[in-house]
């Protein structure tokens, strides 16, 4: 498994206030697999997103990715695991606007002690890979939000990165744009073995994943996929 | 729709064999709707029968082939101009199912919702699959695929909006059912 998160409760605030963002979730993402998470607003998605990449601290259970348990390590080994087998995409996408497309995609892997000569060519790659070479030398606001995407996902998948996790990634773009966007995750995936969990509300895109969890109220309530057991899932919940 | 007109447009560029309008109509739909030769035939012996087609030619086993007529000609042009009513299409038995699964008591609504959601995503995820295993010449069969995958989204999109209804209404009173009481049993009510 690339991704194993057991048992994961992610709890804001004490007491009376407490907000229960996750209730015991367990969820595995396999190698070449792609994830998708839907649920209403609120129900937990994002919260699972971010435990999952070590950017926000479980309660209670564990987050394995690549074996290593997020949840034990220091501070430090757990930035480290983040910089070289975790990307992120998101729906504002985060592009430094100050920087190309080529520099955006070299950044995680500089910052990692990468020479910045063989940075440039791991992003030169990445940026082949999803298809827009022609744009390394390109600013972010000279682009399209199609193709500012497919740069975060350059720099989400540039090295040697095993877990990509995407945060509404087609929110801002329209639907072909978006469809074009979830090709390109799905190809990811298939081909070079990366393990993708997908945060979406757009059923239309979900349907690109091998499977589709849904979470309400920080449980996960039901699944859609390959593995017919949607209504035994929904039995053990209830 | 009715296999009538699907026929007729397909013979509209030239005379075919019922056999080969079987195969072109289901390329064309990408065998979401298969049809039996016996159907093709049955339909052909109509159109025939009310001038939209004649029998051109036969092969040497009393096959025929069949063109298409000037008052087929007409026929389809109206077909392809009229919209398709939405009343005519079969009644909805999943918004009959919820709206009984809240009359009655002791149904659990929310999870007749999410079982049939995930049920609904599963056939989306298979469509997707297809659409994406489509080659990239064949227009008519992705056509067909986007329309139900729009289908099946919006049927989702519709659970989800009822599973907000729900919510919102949770809490508040149902209105008593209705009852439908025999009448020596109202007289001991009264």
């Amino acid at each position: 498994m690339i991704l194993d998160i057991r048992q994961l409760t992610r709890t804001h605030g004490q007491g009376e206030q407490a907000v229960h963002a996750l209730r015991g979730v367990d969820l595995a993402v396999a190698p070449g697999e792609l994830v998708a998470v839907m649920g209403p607003s609120g129900s937990g998605k994002s919260t699972l997103l971010t435990c999952a990449g070590g950017l926000d601290q479980p309660t209670a259970g564990e987050v394995l990715v690549d074996g290593n348990d997020l949840t034990t390590l220091s501070r430090n080994a757990v930035a480290a695991l983040r910089r070289r087998r975790i990307g992120y995409v998101f729906q504002d996408f985060n592009l430094i606007p100050a920087l190309t497309a080529a520099e955006n995609v070299a950044l995680p892997l500089e910052l990692d002690g990468t020479r910045s000569r063989a940075a440039r060519k791991y992003a030169v790659t990445a940026l082949q890979e999803v298809g827009i070479e022609e744009l390394a030398d390109r600013f972010p606001d000279d682009m399209s939000g199609g193709q500012r995407q497919r740069v975060a996902i350059a720099r989400a998948i540039v090295g040697e990165r095993r877990l990509l996790l995407a945060d509404e990634p087609t929110g801002a773009l329209d639907s072909d744009t978006g469809e074009a966007v979830l090709r390109l995750l799905r190809d990811r995936c298939d081909q070079h073995g990366i393990g993708g969990v997908l945060v979406t509300h757009d059923a239309r895109h979900a349907a690109w994943a091998d499977r589709v969890v849904y979470l309400r109220d920080g449980v996960l309530v039901g699944q859609a996929g390959p593995l017919p057991d949607a209504d035994a899932l929904l039995q053990e919940s209830r | 729709m009715s296999i009538k007109h699907g026929l007729l447009a397909l013979l509209q560029d030239n005379p075919k064999y019922g056999y080969q309008l079987r195969g072109e109509f289901e390329a064309a739909t990408g065998a979401t709707w298969p049809l039996n030769i016996g159907q093709v035939y049955t339909t052909l012996t109509r159109l025939e029968r009310d001038g939209l087609v004649r029998a051109a030619s036969s092969e040497g086993d009393g096959r025929s082939m069949y063109e298409i007529t000037d008052a087929g000609r007409d026929e389809l042009a109206k077909w392809f101009q009229t919209p398709v009513a939405r009343e005519s299409r079969p009644r909805d038995e999943l918004a009959i199912k919820l709206a009984l699964a809240l009359a009655v008591p002791g149904v659990d609504v929310s999870a007749v919702v999410q079982r049939q959601r995930m049920s609904t995503m599963q056939s989306l995820q298979e469509l997707t699959r297809q659409k994406r295993n489509s080659a990239e010449g064949e227009i008519s069969w992705q056509l067909v695929i986007e329309s139900m995958i729009f289908g099946a989204e919006a049927e989702i999109r519709w659970l989800d909006h009822c599973e907000a209804m729900l919510l919102r209404h949770r809490g508040k009173p149902r209105p008593a059912p209705q009852r439908y009481d025999v009448p020596d049993e109202q007289e001991t009510h009264s």
